[in-house]
C-alpha cells in the first residue's frame, strides 16, 4: 500500500498531468523503460513513478449505503411481519386502538426483528450497529418527510387557484364575497410589503444589537457575563406573544407608538435578539484563543482583534446566525396581532398606520367562509416559505468562507481522474517534501 | 514617559540603520502568579542586543510565563498578577503611562502554536501587524517580500500571495507568523517553542532564519530541545521548578558554559539529559 509520503517523496516539482496507461503506449515518444513494470494504470511525463493503486471506501458498518443484498431481505421480511403481528395484536386480539399506538408497536417490533435477523448473519454486535443505524436512518427519514410533506401540501393547495398577476400587485381592498373570480381582483402585496419592511427593520436594529451583546459575552468578558448570560437564555424562551404584548403595553397603550410596523419590528427584535447572540455567542466560542494572542502580540488593541480577527474568521457562521434568526421572525404570527395589527390595504410606510404582514394574512384569512380568502391565506403560506427558503440558500451561499483568489486547483490538471486528496501538491522548494 | 513610539511609515523605519533597532531587554526582580498562586519567583535576567537567548528547563517551571511577561502577554490570561520589573532599553514597559499595546509592537512574539489567520491571505497575514497598528507601509509587495524572504518563505509561496494562510503546511504557517511578526520591525522577538509542533525539516528552517534574523532583533526563545538551544543561542537561562516551589532561574550564561561547564549540579543533569 502506498502511504501519502511516498506519494510526496517521490513528487516532482511542478504538476504533471497525469495521462492514463492507453494513451502513454500509443504515444511514440515515450521509451519503453519509462513505462511502469508492474503495469500500473497510471504514467507521468517525467521520472517514473510507482503506480498508485485506486482508492478505495472503506467499509463502515453503520453507513446506510453499505446495507445491501440480505441486509434488505431482512429489514423488508422484518417489517413485513411485524405489520402484520402488529396488526393481529393490536385490533384483533386486544381491544387497543388508535394509529398512533399502532405505528409505535409496529415501530418497536420492527426494530427488535431486525435486530434478530441480522444477527443471524452477522455477530450481535454488528447487529445492534445496524439496529442503532436503522434507527437513525428513519428519525432522518421522519424529518425529511414531514418538511416534505408540508411543503408539498402548502404547495398543492396553494398552486392551483394562485393568480400570479393578481397576487403580487394588489391588496385585499377589492375583495367582495359574490364575486366569481375574486382572485384576480386580491393579493397580498400589502402583506409582502408589510412583512418585508418590519423584518428589514428588526434585522437592521436587532442584529448589530445580537452581534455586540455576543462580543461582550465572548471577548469583553466582566462581571456581567453571567447575568446577561442568564437574562438572554430567559429571554429566548420567552413566549412570542409576550412579546407583542409588551411592545402593546409599553409603546402603544401609553400613546408612545401608533399601531405600526415599526411596533411590530420592535417586537420582532426581542425575538431576533436572544437567538442570534446566542448562536453569535457560540460561533464567536469557536474561533481558536491563539488567534486573538496572536493579534494582540501584534499590537493590535482589542477591538482591532475583534473586528479584524475574530470575526472574519467566523464569518461563515455569524452570516448563518444572523440568516437563520431572520427566518425565524418572518414567520412570526404573535408579536404582530398587537403591534402590525394587521391591514387590508396597502400601507407602505411602516411608521404609521396599521400594516399587514404575511403570518397575519395566513392568520386572519384561513379562519374565514369564503374559499377565496382561505386559497389565499395558502398562497401567503407558500409566499412565506419561499422566502425562508430563499433565506436558508442564502445562508449557505453567503455564509461560505470566502473565495480563494489563486486556488491550487487551478493548477492541477483538469483531466484529473483520481480525488483530489490523492493527488499530492507539491510545494516549489520546500525541501521537507 | 513614552517609548518614543512614533507612527512612522514603511518608508522612513527602514531608513533607519538596521543595527539600530534590535533592544536589550532586562528582566528584574520579576514574579509571577496565577490565581494567587505563586509560579516564578524573583527573575532577574538579561537579554543581550541583538543575541538570541534561550529559556531551558522542565515542563511547568515558568519559562513562557516569563516569556509573555516579556511583552505584557501574561497579563491578557484571567486572574495573572505580577511583580518587578523589565526594561526594554532601559524604560521599564511596566512602567505607568506605558501601553501594552505599543510594548507589543516592539517587542514581538511567535507562538507554540502556528497561528496565521485564516481569513487572511498569506500577503495580508504578513501586513496584519502594520494594519492593526494603523501604519501604511510605502510599497506593501517590497514588505511583502522581504519580510517572507527573512523568513525564509518567498520562494516557496511567492506565487500564491492570494491563498489564505491557512492553506500552508504546518511548518510555513510557523514561517508566515515569523514574517507577519517582523513586519512590525519589533526589536525583541519572543519565540514560545516555535518549532515543537514541527517536523525536523522545518524545525532546521526554522533555526536558521532565527540566525539570519538575529544581528536585527534580539531574539529571545523557549525551547525543550537541548540540541536547539545549543544550535540557536548564544546565552542560555536554565529555568527550574522544584516540588511545590515556584519556577526560578537556577543559572545563566553563555551557551557555551551552561553546555560545556554548568556550575550547578542541577543544571548539568538537565543539560546532559540526567535529570529527573
Amino acid at each position: 500500500m502506498t502511504t501519502d509520503s511516498d506519494l510526496q517523496s517521490t513528487a516532482p516539482t511542478e504538476p504533471v498531468p497525469i495521462t492514463s496507461r492507453a494513451e502513454s503506449v500509443s504515444s511514440p515518444g515515450l521509451g519503453p523503460g519509462l513505462h511502469s513494470a508492474a503495469g500500473g494504470s497510471l504514467l507521468l511525463e517525467q521520472p517514473p513513478r510507482p503506480s498508485v493503486p485506486r482508492p478505495k471506501r472503506l467499509p463502515s458498518p453503520i453507513r446506510p449505503s453499505d446495507i445491501g443484498g440480505p441486509d434488505v431481505v431482512v429489514l423488508v421480511a422484518a417489517a413485513l411481519s411485524s405489520f402484520c403481528l402488529v396488526w393481529v395484536v393490536f385490533y384483533q386480539l386486544t381491544l387497543l386502538s388508535g394509529i398512533f399506538g399502532f405505528l409505535v408497536c409496529w415501530y418497536a417490533l420492527f426494530l427488535t426483528l431486525v435486530w434478530v435477523g441480522t444477527a443471524q448473519l452477522v455477530e450481535r454486535q454488528a447487529a445492534t450497529d445496524r439496529v442503532v443505524a436503522v434507527v437513525v436512518v428513519t428519525a432522518a427519514a421522519l424529518i425529511v418527510g414531514i418538511v416534505v410533506f408540508i411543503v408539498v401540501w402548502v404547495a398543492a393547495k396553494a398552486l392551483p387557484t394562485m393568480h400570479w398577476g393578481a397576487l403580487f400587485t394588489k391588496d385585499q381592498k377589492n375583495f367582495q364575497v359574490a364575486q366569481t373570480d375574486a382572485l384576480a381582483h386580491v393579493g397580498i402585496l400589502h402583506a409582502i410589503v408589510g412583512s418585508l419592511e418590519q423584518v428589514l427593520l428588526a434585522t437592521v436594529l436587532g442584529v448589530p444589537l445580537a452581534v455586540a451583546t455576543a462580543i461582550f459575552l465572548n471577548e469583553v468578558g466582566g462581571r456581567g457575563v453571567r447575568l446577561v448570560r442568564t437574562v438572554v437564555t430567559a429571554m429566548s424562551g420567552t413566549p412570542s406573544v409576550v412579546a407583542g404584548i409588551f411592545i402593546y403595553s409599553m409603546l402603544i397603550l401609553t400613546h408612545v407608538l401608533p399601531y405600526s410596523g415599526f411596533a411590530a419590528s420592535l417586537a420582532l427584535i426581542v425575538i431576533l435578539l436572544p437567538s442570534v447572540t446566542r448562536v453569535v455567542e457560540e460561533v464567536l466560542r469557536i474561533v481558536p484563543s491563539g488567534l486573538r494572542e496572536a493579534s494582540l502580540a501584534l499590537g493590535a488593541p482589542q477591538w482591532r482583534t475583534v473586528w479584524s480577527v475574530v470575526l472574519p474568521t467566523a464569518r461563515s457562521g455569524v452570516v448563518t446566525a444572523v440568516l437563520l434568526g431572520v427566518a425565524r421572525i418572518v414567520g412570526e404570527t404573535a408579536p404582530l396581532l398587537f403591534t402590525a395589527f394587521g391591514s387590508q390595504v396597502l400601507n407602505a410606510n411602516p411608521f404609521v398606520h396599521d400594516q399587514g404582514a404575511l403570518p397575519l394574512v395566513i392568520w386572519s384569512d384561513v379562519r374565514q367562509a369564503q374559499p377565496v380568502l382561505i386559497d389565499l391565506a395558502f398562497q401567503a403560506a407558500f409566499v412565506l416559505m419561499s422566502i425562508v427558503l430563499v433565506l436558508f440558500v442564502a445562508a449557505r451561499i453567503f455564509g461560505r468562507t470566502k473565495g480563494k483568489k489563486g486556488k491550487a486547483t487551478a493548477r492541477r490538471p483538469a483531466d484529473d481522474v483520481l480525488p483530489r486528496m490523492f493527488v499530492p501538491v507539491p510545494m516549489e522548494g520546500d525541501p521537507g517534501r | 514617559m513614552s517609548l518614543a513610539l512614533g507612527r512612522r511609515t514603511g518608508a522612513s523605519r527602514r531608513a533607519m540603520p538596521e543595527t539600530s533597532r534590535a533592544g536589550e531587554i532586562e528582566a528584574q526582580g520579576v514574579c509571577a502568579w496565577f490565581s494567587g498562586r505563586l509560579v516564578l519567583e524573583l527573575v532577574d535576567l538579561d537579554m543581550q542586543r541583538s543575541k538570541v537567548t534561550a529559556l531551558i528547563g522542565p515542563s511547568g517551571c515558568g519559562k513562557s510565563t516569563f516569556l509573555r511577561i516579556l511583552n505584557r502577554m501574561h497579563e491578557v490570561v484571567p486572574g495573572a498578577q505580577l511583580a518587578g520589573s523589565v526594561k526594554l532599553d532601559g524604560l521599564d514597559i511596566y512602567g505607568p503611562g506605558q501601553r501594552a499595546v505599543d510594548t507589543r509592537r516592539h517587542i514581538g512574539m511567535v507562538f507554540q502554536k502556528p497561528n496565521p489567520f485564516p481569513a487572511m491571505t498569506i500577503a495580508d497575514n504578513v501586513l496584519s501587524g502594520l494594519r492593526f497598528s494603523r501604519m501604511s507601509p510605502a510599497n506593501r509587495d517590497d514588505l511583502v517580500e522581504e519580510m517572507l524572504s527573512k523568513a525564509g518563505l518567498w520562494n516557496e509561496v511567492k506565487d500564491r500571495l492570494g491563498e489564505l494562510g491557512g492553506a500552508l503546511s504546518g511548518g510555513q504557517q510557523q514561517r508566515l507568523c515569523i514574517a507577519r511578526a517582523l513586519a512590525v520591525r519589533p526589536r525583541v522577538l519572543l519565540m514560545d517553542e516555535p518549532c515543537s509542533a514541527l517536523d525536523p525539516t522545518s524545525t532546521l528552517r526554522i533555526e536558521r532564519t532565527i540566525k539570519e534574523i538575529a544581528h536585527e532583533v534580539t531574539v529571545v526563545i523557549v525551547t525543550h530541545n537541548m540540541q536547539q538551544a545549543q544550535r540557536v543561542s548564544d546565552h542560555c537561562a536554565f529555568f527550574l521548578a522544584e516540588e511545590n516551589l515556584p519556577g526560578r532561574v537556577v543559572e545563566s550564561g553563555t551557551t557555551t558554559q551552561i553546555f560545556g561547564d554548568p556550575v550547578d549540579a542541577r543544571t548539568a543533569d538537565y543539560v546532559h539529559g540526567h535529570f529527573g
